[in-house]
């Protein structure tokens, strides 16, 4: 089968810095592969580069067999591969149901004409997005929220309008980018529950970057390590759990003698690297 | 909720048939003397040059410094049409037709500034607009067939009352179809993130030549509305202090707000006129109070804030939709 993204061979110099080392990736439809490293290793940047943010100057990628290296971002992601961030990025003085109508900015079939007129087919749409968006926040159990400004919103609520933005555009291939970032252990639970779940309902192939070992684990089919922009392990995350050049580059002994012995755990339960 | 929506449009559609019949009527009755009349046809002028600077300034979050060129070319291209192209007669007919290509022309222009805006933000931008503004006012001074520095005349007196109010009513009414789109969404999310925007799958670049596009159109309209009112226009009146005076409306008023650019620029334009005994000091005002306004109240007297009626409460900071658990999808 025909692999629905595929990262070739992909080098990104910041600099005088290799940030990223030959990274290559297939990744097939339903899949849930993980991304892991230390600090610094290049896992963002790969994020960036893969949505167009940073220019590909070596290397190619290809989504659903279609080379997307030289794409502007809004039609990477219009083509079906949304992504959350890091650190939260939403508008934050636009309502929430501002931010997840402008997720579907690519889908909306009215023209600056339409609008300046509020022509019929303009109405239309408008209510079949703010239909679809009210669906999305419904899910995300976001409703209430819908005419509050981003900003007034707790922390977890903000990364669940991130999902909804992301998903409204009907996304193939979704990228996290660390959504367990500042969530105590209930939280990420929860959220480990809400992605596994979303990936079923949406249909969707997912990418995720993550600190937290638990959600991984939990989560992943497959990882793939970096550090220091070089791929230095990929496969299922038990093997990796015991990849000599992993234990020594991220985990560290006292990692890996957590893991083998739960009992005996330090009680933070995610790698601080 | 649709018998309230269709009551709702009724009345907005009495208030505006009111407003323009009170527009028709007024100054024949000789209630309010034609110095009065004049100002309120300023008043309008300075509506619709705020209203379109705060899509660039207020929603877009960029800073154009020189709309004065767009308005100069509004006007100056307006005035050759009445002036020298269409025989006399026909000028009152064509007023509307030249207004627009007027600000066709200026919109054209917008596209000019609109390119650099792909590439650069903030600073580098507000440079772009101001070099801009001098390069329209270096060559209007300096194109003898349009009388260079002495200026331009010889239009007739085209702009009443009523033309102004409707201007003021199309640019209201297009600006707040425009923000309560997916388009001015688009472009108040490149005011609040534009890196996210662009990974949201909004088409930033494509959305800042709309911007722009739309803001000199009406910004060359206020021009030609201008220039046939005064009758006279010079490269001066449009040099970097007329820019100066829209951004004082539109800080004044408040950034990111239709109801705003309103208040902005009533309290400024009346504000000038009582403060004519003051004389040359008058001038002071204006500076002066953009740099009070931007110590004291940065976001201006509605920043960011909406009246209902142009659709306030869906964006910003309202909160009484909250306490509903389950509102309706609001009605666009």
């Amino acid at each position: 089968m025909k692999p629905l993204l595929e990262v070739i061979e992909l080098t990104h110099n910041f600099g005088g810095l290799r940030a990223v080392s030959d990274f290559s990736l297939q990744m097939g439809e339903g899949e849930l592969v993980g991304l892991i490293g230390p600090n610094g290793a290049g896992k963002t940047t790969i994020f960036n580069l893969i949505t167009g943010v940073f220019r590909i100057n070596q290397g190619r990628i290809l989504f659903q067999g279609e080379d997307i290296s030289a794409w502007a971002s809004h039609r990477i992601v219009a083509a079906g591969i949304a992504r959350t961030f890091q650190n939260i990025r939403l508008f934050k003085e636009l309502s929430v149901l501002d931010n997840v109508r402008l997720g579907a900015f690519a889908q909306h079939r009215y023209t600056l004409l339409d609008a300046l007129r509020r022509s019929p087919n303009f109405q239309g749409e408008e209510a079949r997005l703010t239909g679809q968006a009210y669906a999305l926040l419904e899910r995300f159990n976001l409703a209430r929220y819908a005419a509050m400004p981003a900003r007034q919103l707790p922390y977890g609520e903000q990364r669940r309008i991130e999902m909804a933005r992301a998903l409204i555009s009907g996304p193939r291939l979704l990228l996290l980018d660390e959504p367990a970032a500042g969530m105590n252990q209930a939280e990420t639970e929860e959220l480990v529950r809400l992605i596994r779940e979303v990936k079923e309902e949406f249909s969707l192939t997912i990418l995720l970057i993550e600190h937290q070992m638990r959600v991984v684990m939990n989560l992943c089919q497959m990882v793939t390590v970096l550090d220091f922009g070089e791929t230095i392990a990929a496969g299922p995350p038990q093997e990796i759990h015991h990849h000599p050049a992993v234990l020594e580059a991220y985990l560290g002994r006292d990692g890996a003698l957590a893991e083998e012995e739960p009992e005996k755990a330090v009680p933070a339960p995610w790698i601080v690297p | 909720m649709a018998i309230s929506d269709n009551r709702k449009n009724l009345l907005l559609w009495l208030g505006t048939a009111l407003l323009l019949a009170v527009a028709w009527i007024l100054p024949d009755t000789g209630v309010l003397n034609p110095y009065v009349v004049q100002i309120l046809m300023y008043v309008g002028i300075n509506m619709i040059l705020t209203l379109a600077l705060n899509l660039v300034n207020g929603y877009m979050g960029e800073f154009s410094v020189g709309h004065a060129g767009f308005m100069a070319i509004g006007a100056y291209v307006s005035s050759i049409f009445t002036v020298a192209l269409l025989p006399r007669a026909w000028a009152p007919l064509a007023f509307p037709g030249v207004l627009v290509v007027g600000g066709a022309a200026a919109a054209l222009a917008g596209l000019v500034v609109a390119y650099p805006s792909f590439r650069t933000r903030g600073d580098y931008l507000a440079i772009v607009t101001l070099a801009f503004n001098m390069i329209v006012k270096s060559v209007l001074e300096n194109l003898e067939i349009l009388g260079g520095p002495r200026g331009y005349l010889g239009m007739p007196r085209l702009t009443n009352l009523v033309w102004v109010v409707v201007w003021v009513l199309l640019t209201l009414l297009a600006l707040r179809n425009l923000v309560h789109s997916n388009f001015g969404r688009g472009i108040m999310a490149i005011r609040e993130d534009e890196v996210a925007a662009n990974l949201t799958s909004v088409d930033t670049r494509r959305l800042k030549l709309y911007a722009f596009l739309i803001s000199a159109f009406f910004t060359g309209v206020a021009g030609g509305l201008f220039a046939h009112l005064l009758q006279f226009i010079n490269p001066r009146s449009f040099s970097i202090l007329k820019s100066t005076d829209m951004l004082v409306m539109v800080y004044l008023g408040g950034v990111g707000s239709l109801a705003g650019s309103l208040l902005g620029a009533t309290i400024f334009t009346v504000l000038l006129e009582l403060l004519r005994p003051l004389g040359i000091w008058r001038w002071v005002v204006g500076p002066l109070l953009l740099v009070l306004l931007m110590i004291f109240r940065p976001q201006g007297i509605m920043g960011f804030r909406e009246w209902k009626l142009f659709g306030g409460g869906g964006q910003g900071s309202q909160p009484h939709l909250l306490s509903s658990p389950n509102p309706p999808p609001p009605t666009p």
